[in-house]
Parts: C-alpha cells; sequence; structure tokens
C-alpha cells in the first residue's frame, strides 16, 4: 500500500484538528477498511440467523398442528402487526395497549428512581445511615410486588391520576383513569429494589484507594461525593436502573392480567385467553418481549459508552 | 534554613483497640523531617512502613501521641500533603489530563489556569501526546507518572510516596528514579518515599531509615552523602548498599 507524503501531511493536519492521537487516528482507518465493513455487516446479520430458524421452525410445527387455538401460524400473528392500528377483541388496537403500559411502567419507574436513587447513594456513602435503615429497607426486598397486590388494592382503591387530580368527567379523564394507583405502586416497588441496591453497592464499593487519593489532593465531602463516588459508582448505578426497568416491565404485565384491570399488553393476553386467541397471546408475547429488550439495549450502549472504562480497569 | 516540616512525638499506632484482634504496630516513635529532605523508610514488609506514611498523610491518625506538620497538629488530609501510592489510584473514568487537574478542580482554580498547569506538567512528564487516553490506556510506568504529575500539579509542599515503583519492571523503575529526582531539584519538595528496595533507596535519599518490625522502632538513621547522580558502581555507594542489606538480614532474622 503507497501513501503519498502529501496524504500523510493531510493527516497530520486533520489529526491535529480533532485532538487525535496517532493511535486513534490509525485505528479510525483501519476501522474503515472494506474488509471491516464486511465483517461488521456480518456481525450486525449474524444475530438475526437463530431467530429466523425459530421462526422457520415454529411455522412449521404449527402447520403440521393445524390448529390455531394450540399453536397460531407466523402469517396469523404476523397478521397483527401488519394491520397494526386495527382494534382488536374489542379493547383497541394494540400501540394503544402499549402505551398505556408503558405510561403505567414510566410513571412508577420515575417514581422508583426519585426515591431509590437518592437512598442508595445516602445510605452507599454513609454507614451510620445504611446501618439504621438497611435491615428495614432489606425485609421487604425478598416479596415480590406482586404480592402486594391485595394490600395495595385495599389502601389504593380504584383511586387513579384522573381522581388524585380531580378531573372533570370527559375523554381525558377516561384515559387518565387507566391509570390507576394500585398499579403504579406495584411498579414503582419492583423497579424500587434494583436501583436501591444497586446504587447503594455501587457506592459503597468504590475502591478506597480513589478516594485517599482525593482527599490528599484536597477534596472537599463534597468534591469526595460528586467527583469520586458517583462517577465511581456510576456503572452500578446504570445497571440498577436496567435491572429496575426489566423489574418494572414484568411486573406490569403481571399486574395487568390479574382480574380488575382494562387495558395494557397484559390485560390484552389475559383477555385474547379468555376468548381462545392464541394468535393476539402470540403478538402480546412478542411486544412485551421486544420492548423488554429495547429497554435492556438502551441501557447496554449507555453502559458501552460512558463505561467502557469499567471492563477494562485492571 | 532548616525548618522542621513534621514533627511526630512518641506517635502509637494500634489497630482494633480493644478487641480480640488488637495489634500494635507503632509505639513510641519519634522522627523529624527537614524541609527539602529526601526521606526513604525502609524496612521488612508489615513493619508499618505504610501505617506511618498515611499518619504523615493525615489519613490515619495515631492513637497515641501527636504529629505535627508545620508547627501544627495534624488532623486530616490536605492539599499541601500530597501522596502517590502504589498503583491504580487515578481516577478511571477520567483522562489522563482531567486527573491531572483533579485537585486544581478542587481549589477552584480558573479554567485557563488549570489548562496551563496540566500543560506543564504534561510536558514534565513527557505524555503530552496522551492527554485524552483513559488510564487503561496507559502502561503501569505511564499511570505512576500520571499519578506524580497529578500530585505536584497541586504544588504541595510534601510528597509522600508509598513505594510508588514497585509494580515496575526494573528499567522503567530506573528511568522514573531520575525523573524523580530531577523533578526534586527543579520544584524543591519534601519527599518521604517507601521502597523495598535498599538500592532504590540508597540512589535517592538524603536520609535512609530503617523499621523493624518490633512495633515499628527505627533501627538505622542514617545521612547519604554520596554526591548526585549517584553512580551504583562508586564504591561508597556499594558499601552503604551492603551495610543497609546486612541490617535488614540482622532485623529479619530477630523475628
Ligand atoms: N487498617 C488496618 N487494620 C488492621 N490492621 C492493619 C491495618 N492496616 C495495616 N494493618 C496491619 O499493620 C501492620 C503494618 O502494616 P503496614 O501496611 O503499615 O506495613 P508495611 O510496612 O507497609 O508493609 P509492606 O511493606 O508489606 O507494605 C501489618 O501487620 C498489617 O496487617
Ligand atoms: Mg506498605
Amino acid at each position: 500500500m503507497g501513501i503519498s507524503s502529501n496524504t500523510l501531511i493531510n493527516m497530520e493536519k486533520i489529526r491535529k484538528e480533532q485532538g487525535l492521537t496517532w493511535l486513534r487516528m490509525i485505528n479510525m482507518i483501519k476501522n474503515n477498511t472494506m474488509e471491516n465493513k464486511i465483517r461488521r455487516s456480518i456481525s450486525f446479520v449474524a444475530p438475526t440467523i437463530i431467530p429466523l430458524l425459530f421462526i422457520i421452525l415454529w411455522e412449521l410445527f404449527a402447520r403440521k398442528v393445524g390448529n390455531n387455538a394450540i399453536l397460531p401460524q407466523v402469517t396469523t400473528v404476523a397478521k397483527h402487526f401488519i394491520n397494526i392500528n386495527a382494534d382488536v377483541i374489542g379493547i383497541g388496537s394494540i400501540p394503544k395497549n402499549i402505551l398505556y403500559s408503558l405510561v403505567r411502567v414510566f410513571i412508577g419507574y420515575i417514581l422508583a428512581i426519585i426515591a431509590g436513587l437518592p437512598l442508595g447513594l445516602l445510605m452507599g456513602y454513609s454507614r451510620r445511615v445504611k446501618g439504621a435503615l438497611n435491615l428495614f429497607i432489606s425485609l421487604f426486598q425478598p416479596v415480590p410486588a406482586i404480592a402486594w397486590r391485595p394490600l395495595v388494592l385495599g389502601w389504593f382503591g380504584v383511586m387513579s391520576v384522573a381522581t388524585i387530580f380531580d378531573l372533570d368527567y370527559g375523554p381525558t379523564y377516561a384515559i387518565m383513569d387507566n391509570f390507576k394507583l394500585s398499579m403504579i405502586f406495584l411498579i414503582f416497588l419492583s423497579a424500587f429494589f434494583p436501583i436501591w441496591g444497586n446504587t447503594m453497592f455501587g457506592v459503597s464499593n468504590v475502591q478506597q484507594v480513589l478516594v485517599e487519593s482525593a482527599l490528599v489532593l484536597g477534596a472537599s465531602k463534597k468534591d469526595i461525593f460528586f467527583h469520586v463516588l458517583l462517577p465511581g459508582a456510576g456503572p452500578n448505578i446504570v445497571n440498577g436502573l436496567k435491572s429496575g426497568l426489566t423489574a418494572a416491565w414484568s411486573c406490569l404485565v403481571a399486574a395487568e392480567m390479574l382480574p380488575g384491570s382494562m387495558s395494557g399488553l397484559g390485560y390484552l393476553i389475559s383477555h385474547a385467553y379468555e376468548l381462545a386467541r392464541m394468535d393476539l397471546i402470540v403478538a402480546g408475547i412478542i411486544c412485551i418481549g421486544v420492548i423488554g429488550a429495547l429497554f435492556d439495549g438502551i441501557y447496554s450502549r449507555i453502559s458501552d459508552k460512558y463505561f467502557s472504562w469499567q471492563r477494562l480497569v485492571r | 534554613m532548616n525548618n522542621i516540616v513534621f514533627k511526630l512525638n512518641n506517635i502509637g499506632k494500634v489497630y482494633n483497640e480493644n478487641e480480640k484482634n488488637e495489634l500494635t504496630v507503632i509505639k513510641n516513635l519519634n522522627l523529624e523531617i527537614k524541609e527539602n529532605e529526601f526521606l526513604c523508610i525502609v524496612g521488612p514488609s508489615g513493619c508499618g512502613k505504610s501505617t506511618l506514611l498515611r499518619i504523615l498523610a493525615g489519613l490515619e491518625l495515631p492513637t497515641e501521641g501527636e504529629i505535627y506538620y508545620r508547627g501544627k497538629v495534624l488532623r486530616k488530609p490536605t492539599k499541601d500533603i500530597g501522596m502517590v501510592f502504589q498503583n491504580y489510584s487515578l481516577m478511571p473514568w477520567l483522562t489522563v489530563e482531567e486527573n491531572i487537574a483533579l485537585g486544581l478542580k478542587f481549589q477552584n482554580m480558573p479554567k485557563e489556569r488549570q489548562k496551563e498547569r496540566v500543560n506543564e506538567y504534561l510536558e514534565m512528564i513527557g505524555l503530552t501526546k496522551f492527554r485524552y487516553s483513559k488510564p487503561y490506556e496507559l502502561s503501569g510506568g505511564m499511570q505512576q507518572r500520571v499519578a506524580i504529575a497529578r500530585s505536584l500539579a497541586n504544588n504541595p509542599d510534601v510528597l509522600l510516596m508509598d513505594e510508588p515503583f514497585g509494580a515496575l519492571d526494573a528499567y522503567t523503575r530506573i528511568q522514573l528514579q531520575k525523573e524523580l529526582l530531577r523533578i526534586w531539584e527543579k520544584y524543591k519538595k519534601t519527599i518521604v518515599f517507601i521502597t523495598h528496595s535498599v538500592d532504590e533507596a540508597v540512589y535517592l535519599a538524603d536520609r535512609i531509615i530503617l523499621m523493624s518490625r518490633n512495633q515499628g522502632a527505627i533501627e538505622v538513621d542514617i545521612q547519604v552523602d554520596i554526591p548526585r547522580i549517584r553512580d551504583r558502581a562508586n564504591p561508597r555507594y556499594a558499601e552503604l548498599n551492603q551495610h543497609l542489606l546486612d541490617a535488614l538480614e540482622e532485623l529479619n532474622k530477630g523475628q
């Protein structure tokens, strides 16, 4: 491979402008070669092979069984995603039900972050606060959120976002009434523990030598917290946020499947079951899976982007 | 101008006091460290060298006696007493330049001046090219250079070093010893340096103290008056080296 001196000079100029080290520059050039492009597109295609095989096997079985009430064919399920805006079994379209589920999850999840993150930070930071609260909070941790449901229903009854904000009857009320406090509380509970626990673990596991090296540089308590403990715990915090969201999502679907629910993906599945609509159940399961995987993927990207240092620290 | 930087009066350190595993590491230790002194501390493993250094840093309080830093009782770490740890003490999430600027940030130095200072020290350690790298992208020797630069950028009065070159290969170690002497002469710091290596102590120090595992007692306290740059082939160098090795062996026998 021949490179003229002109190209080299130009490269050096670009390198300086971008403030790159030579090593980085060379790596960037390497990543852009044809061979690498092919390799990258292969690595892009590879993860789809097994799902494709799975779908083919599924279709073969379904044809063999020949009974939509036991195993629906791929096409019957796919129909739901093609006519995505069609009203299914009288409870609105699939996207509408997804939206209800998502809004429920996000309300509960954000409340869990608001409570779990500061509490985890504080308990990781102060041994005294941890000593005082840890046992109490840990008692609740092993209880699955769903187990609280009867109690929570008793407390909150039919209270919803619509009733607490005292909305007038009308279309807004009808929508907001879908967000029952009881359900939001369950989501809150299931997301809280992973967020709180991972944050606390992250803070209390920051290497002591890092804290001490900041202290000898003249760090105040506030500096230690914001410039050592918080970033040091970052990977664990993101991990907690990720597990919290996954937990919230699965809890929500389970909660929506219980009697008393009127919308959402979980309700869609349980209602489809009453009507023996296997195809809809499978469509619902696919939505749950895909959305859960998306949540996971977003956080994995954040981890890779901002916390690559963690895997590589020796 | 032989000002006293540290004065230790009958220092004692007991770990886990009043518990089953109580351990007296240091007892009745008296020590004075002068300004601009390059003091090396040598001693068998577990004799309390790190404990002593951590007391000097204010990271650990003595359980008995008093420690004075420039005439005042030392109670907690300060930016005037810098410390370089054995390894892995850089913030892994910060780049090299952010690590060097860390102490300056704690002091709320204006961004522009931080930048100047960081550039100066990057140049000093010869890592300007690596300013945007993260610590894990650097070799052990480079990381220690950054750790030293980070301490010095803060312009401390004293620099405490706990086996800073312990994890490095022989060649890098000798390079860094030379650099450290150059820095010490340029910036006129007081340095307290712990090492396992007698050779390293003889190469670097104005004064060497040898601690024993017998409650951290100072068994040897000598001035090294071999002119710098020291030549390892110099007979006096070899002689002192041997003398200290013998003393160390004597100590280990006594255990
Ligand atoms: N935080 C602590 N709690 C209890 N014991 C400790 C603590 N730190 C050190 N020790 C004990 O004090 C003694 C001296 O430890 P120190 O680290 O000061 O030794 P050292 O001379 O630096 O050894 P080395 O050369 O191996 O680094 C050891 O017996 C050690 O087990
Ligand atoms: Mg030690």
